[in-house]
């Protein structure tokens, strides 16, 4: 490389980071640089009315699974956060599953649609997909309240009596969570299926393979990225949920999500929110790692 | 496409599973939809087609105020997204991949990999303290709050245009002695324009959409629709809300529709 070449470089260099200062100005004072608050805050003690007090403190950290005992000092563990903790991953765990069981016949389906109505097969997942989540969580609750759709339609049919109770449970909050996070496992199913060349079938079946065997052993191995970023990207908003739970398990049913925002409101334990926020960030980080790693290995294969 | 033959790939049941979950897909949101235009003050019980609830949420100054809100929080965030996203985009395509792409790649990308109510209370704590210490109030905080998640949403449509450019009409452009400013301004900034265009939408409806992260930066009386809706579902529901929801509901399939002609007819 000449003299004038490497200056040329560097000066391209320099554009490029220049370009992208204001964009990362932005994402530093209010991404980036918050997060690094909310580690501070998790490791001082609570305010009594709320916020913090500046003095160093575990108890934010230890608040997580254990309690303290207000007679004799000592820790045990903190029942009422383990049924959270373990409601969220369960929840979490299911909704990926059903997302998944019935998400991979669909985008099947659309990725064996001829070319043209295929996009638009594909806008009608897509749709769902951008509209608020709220609505679509408000939209769930009509079908499944007592007096909703399902129960009035169950009734008039005299299939049931009573209305079936969904609303304010555990069940409700699965429903609610599959229906409004299954857009996020239909696509990069989509996406894989699309690229899956259907002379590998024919193969298959000439080679006397059962539909069941063809399915196990040459469609779900070569669509496996698309199933693991649709199990993240279903995984993580689920285990994050604030709106669903709070909607549909009625205060009740409460999701990690909701009992951060628990701490900073009610609760007024905001180091405990900080220190449960920072938990939730490691187990998606966590997931997320996962995924890079078997996304680039399964990359490799390919070359 | 001659090999792609039905039988080959058609699998048992697929089909029938497909069917059943668009139906399950849309029969909720055409309900609610259909609730919209009810008569009858509950939303359990059809009485008779009518308009009422529409005229009510239009005559309901809090549902004018919140509406008025989202919609200049949402123009005022896609605006500054895809400000800085247009120039992060030029940033990182269109040369030799630098030291440090994947650290602004990274941070690019950050609201999407970081839980939305971790945002919403990181953000919560640092606008107390900034409130607290220069007492400057005001929609502004909501305002970089999602101008900030929505740095994203603007970039990817962006950078998926640029990476599909042909670089040698900027050469050609230069090469005709066109200054670096003319060459952006007459070459680069037409064929980029659809990207951007796209971008801002989605930074739009993305901002529109937000409820976590406004429930916990909006001081009182900062009601966006969407927690102005949250909030009213803790009480007795009317079909009032059916209505607010459809009308936000036809105001984002309005945008996607005009996002996908315009990402598709350049493609």
């Amino acid at each position: 490389m000449s003299a004038a070449e490497k200056a040329q470089a560097a000066q391209s260099t320099r554009n490029g980071w220049l370009l992208s200062t204001p964009a990362l100005v932005i994402l530093t004072l209010f991404a980036v640089g918050p997060l690094m608050i909310v580690v501070v805050y998790s490791f001082l003690a609570p305010g009594q009315y709320g916020n913090i007090e500046w003095a160093f403190s575990l108890d934010g950290w230890r608040g997580i699974l254990w309690t303290k005992d207000i007679f004799d000092d000592t820790y045990g563990l903190a029942d009422a956060n383990v049924t959270i903790f373990w409601r969220s991953i369960k929840l979490s765990v299911l909704t990926t599953l059903l997302t998944f069981a019935v998400g991979f016949p669909t985008a099947w389906f659309i990725a064996t649609r001829p070319a043209k109505s295929r996009a638009l097969w594909l806008f009608l997942i897509t749709i769902p997909f951008w509209t608020n989540l709220l609505i679509r969580t408000y939209a769930i609750n009509e079908v499944i309240r007592n007096e909703g759709l399902l129960n009035t339609v169950l009734i008039k049919l005299g299939l049931i009596s009573e209305p079936l109770r969904i609303i304010y449970t555990d069940t409700a909050v699965f429903i609610g969570m599959a229906y409004v996070y299954l857009p996020l496992m239909v696509l990069p199913l989509f996406a894989a299926i699309d690229r899956f060349d259907m002379r590998l079938l024919e193969a298959a079946y000439d080679l006397y393979a059962s539909r069941w065997q063809v399915l196990r052993r040459v469609i779900l191995p070569i669509v496996k990225p698309g199933i693991i970023a649709g199990s993240i990207l279903v995984f993580v908003p689920s285990l994050g949920a604030y709106v669903t739970p709070r909607v549909l398990g009625g205060g009740k049913q409460m999701m990690i999500g909701n009992f951060i925002d628990l701490q900073f409101g009610q609760g007024r334990n905001w180091p405990l929110g900080a220190a449960l926020s920072l938990t939730l960030l490691i187990i998606v980080t966590v997931a997320l790692l996962i995924y890079v790693k078997y996304a680039n290995r399964d990359t490799a294969h390919g070359h | 496409m001659a090999t792609k033959s039905f039988s080959v790939a058609k699998l048992p049941g697929f089909t029938a599973t497909a069917v059943i979950v668009f139906v399950t897909l849309y029969l909720p949101i055409l309900t609610l939809v259909a609730y919209s235009f009810n008569a009858s003050q509950s939303v359990a019980i059809w009485g008779g087609f009518s308009w009422d609830w529409y005229v009510k949420a239009w005559n309901n100054d809090a549902v004018k105020d919140a509406t008025v809100r989202s919609l200049l929080i949402a123009v005022c965030a896609a605006l500054i997204s895809t400000a800085v996203a247009t120039m992060a985009a030029l940033g990182t395509t269109r040369r030799k991949a630098f030291k440090g792409q994947t650290f602004i790649y990274v941070m690019i990308n950050q609201p999407l990999m970081v839980p939305e109510i971790v945002t919403a209370v990181s953000l919560l704590i640092l606008f107390g303290m900034i409130k607290q210490a220069t007492g400057i109030q005001g929609i502004g905080y909501v305002i970089f709050a999602h101008a900030a998640f929505c740095i994203p949403f603007a970039y990817l449509p962006i950078r998926a245009r640029l990476e599909g450019m042909d670089m040698t009409l900027e050469t050609a452009a230069a090469d005709l002695y066109a200054s670096p400013w003319q060459t952006f301004r007459h070459v680069t900034l037409p064929i980029l324009l659809p990207g951007v265009i796209a971008g801002a939408m989605l930074a739009f409806v993305i901002s529109l959409d937000d409820v976590v992260i406004t429930e916990f930066v909006k001081s009182g009386g900062q009601d966006t629709l969407p927690t102005y809706m949250l909030g009213q579902m803790r009480r007795q529901l009317t079909p009032e809300i059916n209505a607010i929801s459809s009308m936000l509901l036809a105001l984002t399939i309005v945008l996607l529709t005009a996002f996908f002609l315009l990402t598709r007819k350049n493609d």
